[in-house]
Parts: C-alpha cells; sequence; structure tokens
C-alpha cells in the first residue's frame, strides 16, 4: 500500500532505486525459487521470478522411459501431493488407452484425492504463517495433523510423500483392511482441529492486518493470466474442475465451491479453509458410498502391471486435468504407438500461478511480497518441473 | 461442440482463416493466422473462450508443432485445442501473449524447451536453462552434454576465475578439441561411471 | 470487536495446546513426537524404502533367475545383473552379479511389481548412511540377499500369500510332472 506521507520525502530527496536478489536460499521462498527485486525503499516497483534451479527435464525423462515408469516420477513434481499428481497422469494415460476404471478405485482414488488437498492446504496455511513471521506455532500445528494423514498413506501405499498408489485403470493395490474406518476417525477428530485452528488464526487482528487488502487480484486478470484453484477462487470466480469435467466420479458427491470477495491474501487463505471442510464432506459421503468389495483395477489394464513395457496406447493425444489443491494439473500426452510416449507434457498450477506475482507485488512492501508469494502456493518441484 | 461445428463456425465469423481437423483440434494452417484465430474464439459469442489452459510444443522431426489448450469458464465449453505448425530449421509462430497471460511463461518455457521463437512476446528468455545454455533440451535431435568432462572453453573460464583444473580433465578437454569433438553424452560403453557396478 | 481481542483468542488456543500435550494422549492432542532413535515408531507393514532379494533356503540359491526385468524396468536404472554360467559357458538361472546402487533408487516399488519370481521386495532397513559416496551405498548380491524368514517377520500377510501362491504353483508342477515322470531329470 502507498503511504501517502512517504512521497514528501521521497520527492525532497534525491532517492535511487535498488535491486536486490532474495533467493534462491532464502528461508520465504518455499525453495529454489529467486526473485530479482527493485526496491524503491521499502516498495517493490519491479519483480522478476527467476527459476529453474530444479529443473530436471522431467517431460524428456518421461519421453524415454514406459508409461508406468514416470509414475513415480510424477510423484516428485509437487511433492506435497503425490496423489494429486499420480490421479492426473492416470486419467490423461487412460483417455488416451480407453481405460475404464473400476467403482471402488474411483472411490478410492477420491477418497486419496481428498486427503490430499487437506494435507496440502493445511500446510500451505502453516507456511503462510511462517512468512508473516509467525514463526512455527500455527505450521507445527498443522503439521501434527499432517502427520496422521501421512501415515494412513504410508499404510496405504507404502511410502508418506511419495505414494506412487495410482496405476492406469485403477490403483496399485486394495486398501489395507480396517483402513477405512481411520480415516473415519481422523475425519471425526479433524472438523475439532480445524475450528481451533481457525480460532486461532481467523480472528486475528495482526492477520488480518497484514493480509487483508495486501496483493489484491481481480477476477478479469486472474482468468486471462491462467490462474486456476484457490488463487482465482479467491478471486470470486468459482470455477472448480471437480465440478466442470466432473472427472472420475466427483458428478456423484454434493459440496459447494468456496469463493472469496475480494481476491487478496485473506481470502486465499479463507478460501483454503473452507475447502477443507468441503473435502471433509466428499471424504464423508465417499466413505459411505464405497463399495465394500470389488476390481481395484481394470481387467483391461491388470496385465500391464507385470509387464509394462507391453503397454502401447494407441497412436493419438490425450489431455487430462485435475483439479490440484494448487489449480489446474493437466497432462497433455501423445502416443506414437510405441510403449514411450513421444510427447509428454505437464500444465503445471504452481508455475503458471506466478505470473501474476509481479502485478501482485508491486506497490507492497518487501515484507509483503513474502506473504503474497506464500499465498500463491508454489512447490518448486512443480514450476521447475 | 463437435469439432467440425467449432471448425466451421469460426470460419463463419472470419472466412479467410484456413483450419484443418487434425486428431480433435483445429491445425490452423497458416501460423501466421493463429492470433486471429484465438480472437475468433474470444469475441464468439457461441463459445466465449476465456481461459487459455496450457501452451506447450511437440517436435514431430519434419516441423515443430504449438498446442493449445482453452476452455471457457463462463459457458463451462472445453478443451478447444488449437495447433500450429513451423519449420524446423527457422521456428517463427506468433505470441498470445497480448490475448492470453497465461502464455507469458509457458511460451518462455516452450522457446527454452524447443526453441520457438514467439514473435511478439515481451520478454522471450530462457525459463529454466540458465542464458548461455546451448541446444533445445526436447527436441529430438538433442545429445546431452557429459558434465563430467570439461571442454577447452571451459578450461578457459575456469582458468580465468583461477580454479584448478586436475590435468587429466585438461588432457581430455584439449583432446576432444584435437579432435573437433563436444563432450557429449554418448561415450563408449567401457567409459562407464565408475560407480555403476559393471565388473 | 475490540482490538486485540482476536488474538487472545488464539492465546487460548496455544495456551490449552500446551497443557494438553502433558495430559492427553497423542492422538488427542498430546506429546506427537517420539525421540528418535531412543523411541521408535512401528513400521508398517507396507513400508518400502530400498529393495532386497529373498531366498528360500541357502543364499547360494536366491530366487532371482537373472531374467533382467526389473533392471529393464527400474526407471532410474539403478540395477546391474549379469547372469552366472557354469564351467562350461552355459547360462545358469540364478546371477552371478547383482548390484543396487542406493544412491540412485528412488523406492518407487516397481522392481517388486514387475518381478514374475518373487524374488525382490522392498526392504524395510532406512539406516544405510555410509561414509563416503559410491561404494557405501553400492549393494552388491551378498548385502541384498536376505532369507524368506525376514521378509516373513517384515511383512506377514504379504509373505503368507506369497508363500501360498508359490506352494500351490510347486504343488501343481509336481502334479503335472509325476505321470509321465522322464527318465532324465532336468537341473
Amino acid at each position: 500500500m502507498k503511504n501517502k506521507t512517504d512521497t514528501p520525502l521521497t520527492e525532497d530527496f534525491d532517492t535511487q532505486t535498488l535491486q536486490i536478489n532474495v533467493g534462491p536460499q532464502h528461508p520465504a521462498t518455499h525453495g529454489v525459487f529467486r526473485m530479482d527485486l527493485t526496491l524503491d525503499g521499502e516498495t517493490v516497483v519491479r519483480l522478476k521470478p527467476v527459476m529453474g534451479y530444479l529443473h530436471r527435464n522431467h517431460e524428456q525423462i518421461a519421453e524415454n522411459m514406459t508409461y508406468a515408469a514416470s509414475m513415480p516420477y510424477t510423484d516428485r513434481l509437487d511433492y506435497f501431493n503425490s496423489m494429486s499428481n499420480n490421479f492426473g497422469y492416470a486419467l490423461a494415460v487412460e483417455k488416451l488407452a480407453g481405460i475404464e476404471v473400476p467403482e471402488r478405485a474411483d472411490y478410492i482414488r477420491v477418497i486419496l484425492a481428498e486427503l490430499t488437498r487437506i494435507v496440502n492446504h493445511i500446510s500451505v496455511i502453516g507456511f503462510l504463517l511462517n512468512d508473516l513471521g509467525a514463526f512455527f506455532t500455527p505450521l507445527t500445528y498443522a503439521f501434527r495433523e499432517r502427520e496422521k494423514i501421512l501415515d494412513l498413506f504410508e499404510e496405504i501405499a507404502g511410502s508418506r510423500m511419495m505414494c506412487n498408489y495410482f496405476r492406469f485403470g485403477g490403483v496399485k493395490r486394495d486398501l489395507p483392511p480396517g483402513l477405512l474406518e481411520r480415516i473415519r476417525t481422523m475425519m471425526d477428530v479433524f472438523p475439532r482441529f480445524l475450528d481451533e485452528f481457525e480460532a486461532l488464526l481467523t480472528d486475528n487482528d495482526i492477520l488480518c492486518l497484514r493480509c487483508q487488502n495486501v496483493g489484491v487480484l481481480g477476477r478479469e486478470l486472474a482468468l486471462n493470466a491462467g490462474l486456476s484453484g484457490p488463487m482465482l477462487r479467491a478471486s470470486g470466480l468459482g470455477y472448480d474442475i471437480r465440478k466442470v469435467d466432473r472427472y472420475s466420479i466427483y458428478g456423484r458427491f454434493d459440496f459447494k465451491v468456496p469463493v472469496g470477495s475480494k481476491g487478496d491474501v485473506y481470502d486465499r487463505y479463507y478460501v483454503r479453509v473452507l475447502e477443507m471442510r468441503e473435502s471433509l464432506k466428499i471424504l464423508d459421503q465417499a466413505l459411505r458410498q464405497i463399495p465394500s468389495s470389488g476390481d481395484i483395477i481394470s481387467r483391461k489394464a491388470a496385465p500391464f502391471l507385470k509387464a509394462p513395457r507391453n503397454f502401447k496406447p494407441p497412436v493419438g493425444e490425450a489431455y487430462g486435468r485435475v483439479e490440484s489443491p494448487k489449480g489446474e494439473l493437466g497432462f497433455y500426452v501423445v502416443s506414437d504407438g510405441s510403449p514411450q510416449p513421444w510427447r509428454y507434457h505437464v500444465r503445471a498450477p504452481s508455475l503458471i500461478n506466478l505470473t501474476v506475482l509481479e502485478d501482485l507485488c508491486i506497490g507492497h512492501k518487501l515484507a509483503d511480497a513474502m506473504v503474497i508469494l506464500g499465498s500463491i502456493d508454489i512447490v518448486l518441484g512443480e514450476v521447475d518441473h | 461442440m463437435r469439432t467440425e461445428e467449432i471448425r466451421d463456425h469460426l470460419q463463419s465469423l472470419d472466412s479467410s482463416l484456413r483450419l484443418r481437423i487434425v486428431l480433435e483440434s483445429l491445425l490452423v494452417e497458416n501460423p501466421e493466422d493463429l492470433a486471429r484465430a484465438v480472437r475468433a474464439l474470444k469475441s464468439s459469442p457461441r463459445l466465449k473462450i476465456d481461459f487459455l489452459s496450457s501452451v506447450t510444443a511437440a517436435d514431430y522431426l519434419d516441423f515443430l508443432e504449438t498446442v493449445y489448450h482453452f476452455y471457457s469458464v463462463e459457458l463451462r465449453i472445453g478443451p478447444v485445442v488449437l495447433r500450429a505448425r513451423t519449420r524446423r530449421d527457422d521456428p517463427k509462430i506468433p505470441s498470445l501473449c497480448g490475448l492470453f497471460r497465461s502464455a507469458e511463461l509457458q511460451e518462455r518455457e516452450a522457446y527454452d524447451m524447443f526453441g520457438i521463437r514467439f514473435e511478439g512476446h515481451p520478454d522471450l528468455r530462457r525459463l529454466f536453462m540458465w542464458d548461455n545454455f546451448e541446444g533445445w533440451p526436447l527436441r529430438k535431435d538433442y545429445v546431452q552434454e557429459d558434465s563430467d568432462v570439461l571442454e577447452s572453453q571451459d578450461l578457459a573460464w575456469l582458468e580465468k576465475n583461477s580454479i584448478h583444473v586436475s590435468q587429466e580433465l585438461k588432457t581430455r578437454a584439449l583432446d576432444l578439441q584435437a579432435r573437433g569433438l563436444r563432450a557429449d553424452a554418448q561415450r563408449p560403453a567401457a567409459e562407464g561411471p565408475a560407480n555403476s557396478g559393471a565388473p | 470487536m475490540i482490538f486485540g481481542a482476536g488474538i487472545l483468542k488464539g492465546m487460548l488456543v496455544t495456551l490449552r495446546s500446551f497443557v494438553n500435550s502433558y495430559f492427553k494422549k497423542p492422538d488427542q492432542g498430546g506429546l506427537f513426537t517420539v525421540e528418535y532413535p531412543e523411541k521408535r515408531l512401528v513400521a508398517k507393514e507396507r513400508f518400502r524404502n530400498f529393495p532386497f532379494l529373498v531366498y528360500d533356503e541357502k543364499p547360494e540359491d536366491p530366487r532371482c533367475v537373472a531374467c533382467d526385468i526389473c533392471a529393464k524396468e527400474c526407471p532410474p536404472k539403478c540395477i546391474t545383473i549379469v547372469r552366472d554360467a557354469d564351467a562350461e559357458g552355459r547360462p545358469l538361472k540364478k546371477p552371478a552379479l547383482f548390484d543396487i546402487d542406493l544412491s540412485v533408487c528412488m523406492n518407487c516399488g516397481i522392481c517388486e511389481e514387475a518381478c514374475p519370481f518373487d524374488a525382490i521386495f522392498m526392504d524395510h532397513e532406512f539406516e544405510i548412511a555410509g561414509t563416503e559416496r559410491h561404494q557405501s551405498l553400492l549393494y552388491h548380491k551378498e548385502d541384498l540377499l536376505k532369507s524368506n524368514g525376514y521378509f516373513r517377520q517384515i511383512r506377514p500377510s504379504d509373505a503368507a500369500l506369497i508363500d501360498a501362491r508359490r506352494k500351490e504353483a510347486e504343488d501343481k508342477k509336481k502334479a503335472a510332472l509325476k505321470p509321465a515322470a522322464p527318465p532324465e531329470k532336468k537341473e
């Protein structure tokens, strides 16, 4: 916010702008991300994001191996929610090869994707508060809850973060016995924690002062710049791919799409809180509807589990997108009929959401720039793919 | 709407557009028309395309191709897929930054990986690779450089910055230069990495 | 609302959390962490870290037949297999060399999935730190071979399934062999 009382001072003195470099190793940049900033006093006048420090050419790696073998690599895109990444890639390849998913597998997928959304949003809020200077208290509370869900993931998939659990046409293995009850127990406790978390944060005067009217993103710009996920919804556009595409079995669930009114950092925080509550609603319905037994992988795709090299989708292309917690995660896959994809592209929401970073930060103080970056919610594994 | 309908609809809006159906998408035959086609999509009352989701490119050996996935957030329509082709030796495609800001970083990414010059892009630099990186990594003929071997120009830089280099690396660099070779990752099997476990 | 009321409300939450950490159970808001390495959490059965090879009776006869499928399917290509040969140079159905570079392995578990002989599984072992970069993380056949008993111990329910399946296959093979037992027995 431009403070009017500052203006006479800068007029009287001959001031210069200062170019500084934040990152790539900086505690507030969420990873190896660099911001080339020009400051006038403390006010940001120009900001150029510089990225690529974590670049490993994920796309080329995937083009040089079988379709199934890039599944574990998608885990490493957005390492906070590997289940969603698996989901997007599986959807794209299923579209390409025309594979149907059995019902139970679909329910398992949705349950895991929604748990992932909770994991992501709760840790993002924790990190956002870290950026605001509320070091570690909200973050450790958030991580305590995250840990409970990650324990479930470990029990299901074998790994807490690099789950590698989805397969084309289903999932890798059935859920271990008694797991649905454990998810239910977790879910019964979670709203209480969320209430407590909100009591800690939502009405907090300092949080309101620091976040409201900071980094305001208008509706038109958000849409034009291709933003998606909570960023777009905080700006007042209720566009949710789960509702629009009704991919997988999302059409069966009754849930709302929370939208913000102003599009500032506070709205982005609050939209995420509300989304967690909606995720709980979906989980509740999914847990009630899930068939107690059935195939977990389609008959057509099951043989390829043992022999991934024989999986050759017909010539063609497919674009599969899911509503990942960060936004629209799309996978564009082109097949030439061989066991390896000819072209494999990831539409990374974290990367595209960074388009507006400069617009949001200009005119704000340096400390606010960190908060705005935190509210965009980037993961460098995905930005730099 | 089906792809044929979209084609006919676009051609009714702008009769000079030449469009061909490829798979489930529309190929803009003359890449110069791309911006006009997108403007028609944007202004069409039946489509109201307002969201450019993904911009990417692909290498088909004879030509390079860019692929665009559009959606309409207002009407919940999509994806409308456009593609444009360009020559491999001098790839040029008009930029869509003026129409959709979401193309900004994605076109830079496509430039970085394929070397397609997006004309009219305000800030066309490499996105992930460093500025003086050579080559276009996602083209099919790209050969990865061997990061364990130095080249003579690396030696010059290291010496300028007074960084010590072992004699072995120096001899290899000079040997490569004498043979007129680059330090490519494809090398004889006998020279495999020390820890590959081969007997 | 008066300025500061929200902060006070938040303070109450932290105070309650502080008190609860002493008096409540871990899953109800109590102290959640354990002090590694003195205390450890119980490993989940499906937990996967690095692969190991299984042998049934003695380490000289591993289940692995050196078919090279895992090495081919391994996404980061961290497995190297060389097939054993007898004195006359005929290939044997076991590996002479089976190396896994754990510094490259990314714990995805695809080798376990692809193996048609139930010979390679993911281990629970995670404390494998070494003092240098290359040699201590390059595991050879001898380091990788572990008994089926160990597998039963770390993953009881999976092992039971696999053992039952193998036994069934063996019984079937025996039954099929009996009626026309050829005089020259295959090695």
